[in-house]
């Protein structure tokens, strides 16, 4: 090893790069999902797997699939979510990469907010991407599926985002895969009422706009809200490692 | 840089109901190195924490140039560089990402730089390796690479010098007494015996503990 520094001393006023910052917390979450791409595949398969023995253990026919379907599709987005959860800063707490990242001169929430955009893109869009084939399976029309998956898209940020505080809150417990399941279903029921509630709507013909109103609405309040959140319990589980 | 980086002011830290240390004054300013001795248990890895501002359950008053640390927390963490048990390597990563992904979450990532420093710290020809192909002795010299990297006026050393050979341990001691010539602080905990000069030790678990 070199026993001379390379960078001298020098004391920093202001730090600034915080888009860079969350560029790279977003980079280094892709790199390492890329790389543990079969982590990626377990809640996907649960979710296709879900999707498809319903017709098999409930009823086949075409016109209860066009009811039920909608609601197994968001109830298991919703399962497979919450059994993931555990595993988002899971990692980072046992080989001591959230403790830098806390410590990282920049705005913690901001970088929480990057981090959870970039799980959203490889754990849940991938599964909204497949709702438009399992729609096919479930006989659901092109409309239905459309309204579905645009329910997916507003809901399933929210559900990442609030299971990512009480994962935040938990990552230092050992075993807490179950606790956090149970502090995150109830925080998960009202999205899922207005997610399906939507599509319900627009199986009877009825305007969506109500429904879609109140999930935008909720994953605005997350979006600003939650970050925040995160930071504060990312901050509590450091200082108790 | 003489005055006065880091102060502690009566420090006082319980653990399961049992006083840690209390009343505990520290004052660190560049050109000094810190070494904080004392038992297992004795409480020098909890002092570290709550020296860089990761543990918060403490009382008194922890101050960055005369300004509490919590009011000017990015500024504090700007200038500090800690290094804990588990340094945050990620095995899924390469010794170069690690240790880039580090530097880019300060200031940008030079990969020339980068590449420089994995070869100052033994690493030269293992920078496309995952962590997890390495040994624990090369994985902390992964996170110990950041100190060629680092400007920070500050750093803080938990147990710094484990897992890695004599030789570097001889070498990291020559780059720390260089740092603190050159202005640097340095508080570090160790069980290594350390050969340098003007080392001035903080010891736990006495005097302090007037239970």
């Amino acid at each position: 090893m070199r026993s001379e520094a390379r960078v001298p001393v020098s004391l920093r006023e202001q730090e600034g790069g915080w888009l860079r910052a969350a560029f790279e917390t977003v980079r280094r979450e892709w790199l390492i999902a890329f790389r543990n791409r079969q982590d990626l595949i377990n809640p996907l398969v649960f979710f296709v797997l879900i999707v498809s023995l319903f017709p098999l253990g409930v009823s086949p026919e075409p016109e209860f699939l066009r009811q039920a379907g909608p609601g197994i599709i968001w109830v298991a987005a919703l399962l497979s979510i919450l059994l993931s959860l555990n595993l988002l800063f899971r990692n980072d707490y046992a080989d001591g990469h959230l403790e830098q990242w806390v410590l990282s001169p920049q705005p913690l929430a901001l970088l929480a907010l990057a981090r959870v955009a970039a799980v959203w893109v490889t754990t849940v869009l991938p599964l909204v991407l497949l709702v438009p084939v399992l729609g096919v399976m479930l006989h659901l029309t092109p409309a239905i599926g459309l309204v579905l998956v645009l329910t997916l898209l507003a809901g399933t940020p929210v559900l990442v985002l609030v299971g990512a505080i009480g994962a935040a809150l938990t990552v230092s417990l050992r075993g807490s895969g179950v606790l956090l399941v149970l502090i995150m279903t109830p925080f998960y029921v009202p999205v899922l009422i207005f997610g399906t509630g939507a599509v319900t709507a627009a199986v009877e013909g009825a305007s969506i706009i109500g429904h879609l109103a109140l999930l935008g609405a909720m994953l605005s309040l997350a979006v600003v809200l939650a970050p925040l959140a995160i930071a504060g319990a990312l901050r509590i589980s450091v200082s108790n490692g | 840089m003489t005055s006065t980086l880091l102060e502690a002011r009566k420090i006082h830290c319980e653990r399961d109901d049992r006083p840690l240390f209390s009343g505990l004054d520290l004052r660190v300013s560049g050109g000094e190195l810190w070494r904080i001795a004392g038992p297992n248990g004795a409480g020098k890895t909890t002092l570290l924490r709550i020296l860089a501002g990761l543990n918060p359950a403490f009382e008194g008053e922890l101050l960055w140039q005369g300004e509490p640390v919590h009011r000017v927390r990015t500024q504090y963490q700007a200038n500090l560089l800690f290094l804990g048990h588990n340094a945050g390597v990620s095995p899924s990563l390469t010794a170069y990402e690690n240790l880039a992904g580090w530097q880019a979450m300060r200031t940008p990532a030079v990969p020339e730089q980068v590449m420089a420093a994995l070869s100052d710290a033994g690493l030269a020809g293992y920078e496309d390796l995952l962590a997890a192909q390495l040994s624990a002795g090369q994985q902390r010299r992964v996170a110990l690479a950041r100190l060629y990297l680092s400007s920070a006026p500050l750093w803080i050393l938990d147990e710094a010098f484990t897992a890695v050979d004599r030789e570097a341990v001889s070498q990291l001691e020559a780059l720390l007494a260089n740092r603190v010539h050159a202005g640097g602080a340095v508080i570090l905990t160790t069980h290594h015996r350390l050969e340098l000069e003007g080392v001035q030790a903080l010891t736990l678990g006495e005097g302090h503990d007037a239970v």
